[in-house]
């Protein structure tokens, strides 16, 4: 057991800070550390640079056009980005729908599909939730006949994230009506330029539009779109569940969010001095700080059990729990570090308005609404209590 | 970056996860805490044959080249069987000490017959005002001929009634509370003006109040530089802690372990209780904490050997934070969800819980260690 890097490692840690340099935009970097909204371009550009570089699928096996990489390379590749500030890689192509279709797809699929999302070129969204199937997903009512070489899907899909920007749509949509909920399920590929399909965005507390409604209106799939059998969607969808819930628990990010923090408790004011002074406001970092570095832990033992041999087992959903969690109290601490100066409401400053005069320093009028938006974190994903209902169920056997 | 365990690594787990099922049974056990030392010298020569005592030293030293890791391994499966033999006051504080500052003679004369399982040792460092300030030490050493004369008391010194050794923490120079100006002293467990009160403590250990009253010891009791014992004491200490924090990784394993089959099978209205959700979701809870904790414990165990202090001290608090905190949540959530059956002493639960609440307490609690952590984090 050791958890020093070798050379080689070294050097690759070093290689991915100096492409993150190069190519990662000084305006999306800045969007990062100041906690502004990012625009479509933030991301699409700098995932087609990860993309030609061959790193945007980063967990995809070579077979796939993934670069194979061990544990120790993407925990590294995952660190470093956001180091150096770098957006999320939006996780919908590259670790959702990607891996489904090496997995489940024919070769023509894979043929079709994985190199758009490994190029960044396709955008994806996801169609799971509806208005009537949230944490009950089984219970999802979206419907697809079968009418020839067709499919017409008639539902409505929600909380369709970045539906707006989406090329293609993955969906889960019902097949068969009788029998068991889970049964009846297909996993189906929808291209958004097809008839019928409309977007409704919704605004969320933190006043962005990062959401959508998706109305599927009489849409004419062909049956080639399916992935794996039809009615076996249910296998499909729970595949991708698990793999999103490993990453979602946003490690890396959570450690920039304390160092943030702590740069900004060096910075406020507070009787004289700043607020890193104020032991009981230091010991809340560090308490959190301490969170994090147990979840990385724990994360770092999964994905180190995977590399022996295996999927993610039913136990990531503690990851996604605390990984929420830890989000949630970093947001929080953030913005009560600002205190008085959170209050004004400034959205120029988040939406780059360049008219708008700042009222306080720089990092607060991201604070209250990421705070606002944070909430949601437990609640995406599976909410905290299916993911105990999980757990409970699958490795605790009650 | 590797976590996976050695060949040799799972044999250790493997050995040690059986000595604390097959001897540590709820009623051996209780047999074992009514013997009149509280442990077993039979399990000790085991562990000495097994080499359980010399597998964290080096092979300079007469030990087989382990480290940490290893010793987190056998310090989890005692924590499993809540193991009373004094692996902890002997091996990993006084044998740690012992390498790290010792003489040649002194580590012939002393680690040499510990690894053999014929020498036993306390540390003796805490006084009544003492807290968790490890440099808040009064106890007198002066010079006296060529030799040293130490007084004053020493409290809640674990096995100092069986040790052949007390590993002494006293004041050389320097004023109250200041780091500087301690040192370390052998001395003789029957040596001439040192009384004892023994008791046990709230988990069945045994542990002693110590007067010293003027007693003599030579210049060759001194171990490592005079005055200069704090930061050796303050390593020591946090390479306890962290195998204090793997021995309360087995405690919740085990507390967990005892709490799930009994919401599995205790019925109430009409269900197993395990049925409702309430429960379960609590029991979710406890099985995260436990994780958790095996992660901090795990992470530090694998920086306590850094070479930079700074990045020691704060994996060792790190930790102790993680298992104060879960080993809490875990304990109580135990006994709660046992009933009124949490609150006898006929269960093991409620023995796991005290264990637990006491690892806490030993050299700094969640809170202590919080700030500690905070305070270099800080700094950094």
């Amino acid at each position: 057991m050791d958890l020093s890097l070798k050379p080689e490692h070294k050097a690759f840690a070093d290689e991915v800070r100096a492409f993150a340099r190069e190519n990662l935009s000084p305006a999306t970097r800045e969007k990062t550390f100041s906690g502004k909204h990012y625009d479509r371009d933030d991301h699409i550009v700098w995932q087609k640079a990860l993309g030609k570089k061959g790193w945007l699928a980063y967990t995809w096996p070579k077979k796939y056009g993934g670069p194979g990489w061990d544990v120790t390379q993407r925990f590294l590749f995952e660190n470093v980005l956001a180091e150096e500030g770098a957006p999320r890689i939006l996780p919908f192509g590259p670790k959702m729908v990607g891996p489904v279709i090496y997995t489940f797809g024919t070769e023509e699929q894979k043929e079709r599909f994985l190199p758009g999302i490994r190029s960044s070129e396709v955008s994806w969204c996801q169609g799971y939730s509806e208005p009537g199937a949230g944490s009950d997903l089984a219970n999802l009512r979206t419907r697809a006949v079968r009418e020839g070489d067709h499919y017409i899907v008639n539902g409505q899909k929600t909380w369709t994230s970045f539906a707006h920007w989406g090329d293609w749509i993955f969906c889960l949509v019902r097949t068969n009506p009788d029998g068991k909920p889970q049964e009846g399920i297909s996993f189906l590929l929808i291209d958004m330029k097809t008839p019928g399909v409309t977007v409704r965005p919704i605004i969320m507390t933190d006043g962005a539009h990062h959401v959508n409604d998706v109305f599927l209106d009489n849409v004419k799939v062909p049956v080639e779109n399916l992935i794996g059998k039809e009615n076996e969607g249910w296998t499909c969808a729970k595949f991708l569940l698990a793999n999103e819930r490993l990453g979602i628990a946003e490690v890396p990010s959570s450690k920039r969010g304390v160092s943030m923090l702590r740069q900004i408790a060096r910075i406020e004011p507070q009787d004289g001095g700043t607020l890193a002074d104020d032991p009981a406001f230091t010991a809340q970092i560090a308490d959190i700080d301490l969170q994090v570095q147990a979840l990385e832990m724990s994360e770092l033992r999964v994905l180190s059990a995977m590399a022996q041999g295996g999927a993610p087992g039913p136990e990531v959903s503690t990851l996604k729990v605390r990984g929420s969690e830890i989000q949630q109290r970093i947001a929080e601490l953030t913005m009560e570090a600002v205190g008085e100066y959170a209050q004004p409401y400034q959205p120029g400053m988040l939406f780059h308005d360049t008219n708008e005069t700042p009222t306080g320093p720089d990092h607060a009028p991201p604070a209250a609404p990421r705070y606002f938006n944070m909430r949601k974190t437990s609640i995406y994903g599976g909410s905290t209590e299916i993911q105990k209902n999980i757990v409970s169920k699958m490795v605790l056997g009650l | 970056m590797d976590l996976s365990l050695s060949d040799e690594q799972k044999q250790l787990q493997e050995s040690a996860e059986r000595f604390s099922r097959e001897k540590y049974t709820f009623e051996n056990r209780r047999k074992i805490v009514a013997t009149e030392r509280g442990w077993l010298p039979e399990n000790w020569a085991q562990f000495a044959e097994l080499g359980w005592l010399g597998m964290a030293f080096s092979e300079e030293d007469g030990g087989y080249g382990g480290g940490p890791i290893e010793t987190m391994i056998v310090m989890e499966q005692f924590g499993k069987g809540l193991v009373l033999e004094p692996f902890l006051p002997t091996v990993v504080l006084g044998g740690g000490m012992i390498a790290r500052a010792g003489s040649a003679d002194q580590k012939a004369a002393l680690l040499a017959p510990m690894i053999e399982g014929k020498k036993q040792f306390a540390f003796a460092w805490l006084e009544r005002q003492s807290r968790y300030n490890l440099a808040d030490v009064s106890l007198k050493a002066t010079r006296e001929g060529n030799g040293w004369s130490l007084s004053g008391h020493k409290g809640v010194v674990y096995n100092a009634a069986s040790a052949d050794e007390i590993i002494v923490l006293a004041r050389t120079a320097g004023s109250a509370r200041e780091p500087k100006g301690l040192t370390l002293f052998v001395v003789d467990a029957k040596a001439k003006g040192l009384s004892r009160r023994d008791y046990p403590t709230q988990d069945a250990l045994r542990a002693s109040e110590l007067t010293f009253d003027k007693v003599s010891v030579g210049a060759d009791a001194v171990l490592g530089k005079v005055d200069d014992a704090f930061p050796v004491v303050e390593e020591a200490v946090d390479r306890a802690i962290v195998a204090l924090c793997a021995e309360a990784t087995g405690c919740m394993d085990a507390i967990n372990a005892a709490t799930l089959e009994y919401i599995k099978t205790r019925k109430q209205f009409g269900v197993a209780i395990g049925k409702f959700q309430v429960l379960q979701h609590r029991m979710v809870d406890c099985f995260t904490n436990a994780q958790e904790a095996r992660s901090m414990t795990l992470m530090a165990s694998l920086k306590i050997d850094d070479k930079d202090p700074m990045v020691r001290a704060k994996a060792a608090s790190g930790a102790k934070v993680q298992i104060g905190k879960s080993g809490k949540f875990c304990g109580q959530s135990a006994v709660q969800m046992h009933g009124g059956m949490g609150v006898t002493d006929e269960m093991a639960v409620s023995h796991y819980f005290k264990r637990l609440t006491m690892i806490d307490l030993m050299f700094g609690n969640q809170q202590h260690h919080l700030t500690r952590y905070s305070n270099l984090a800080m700094a950094a």
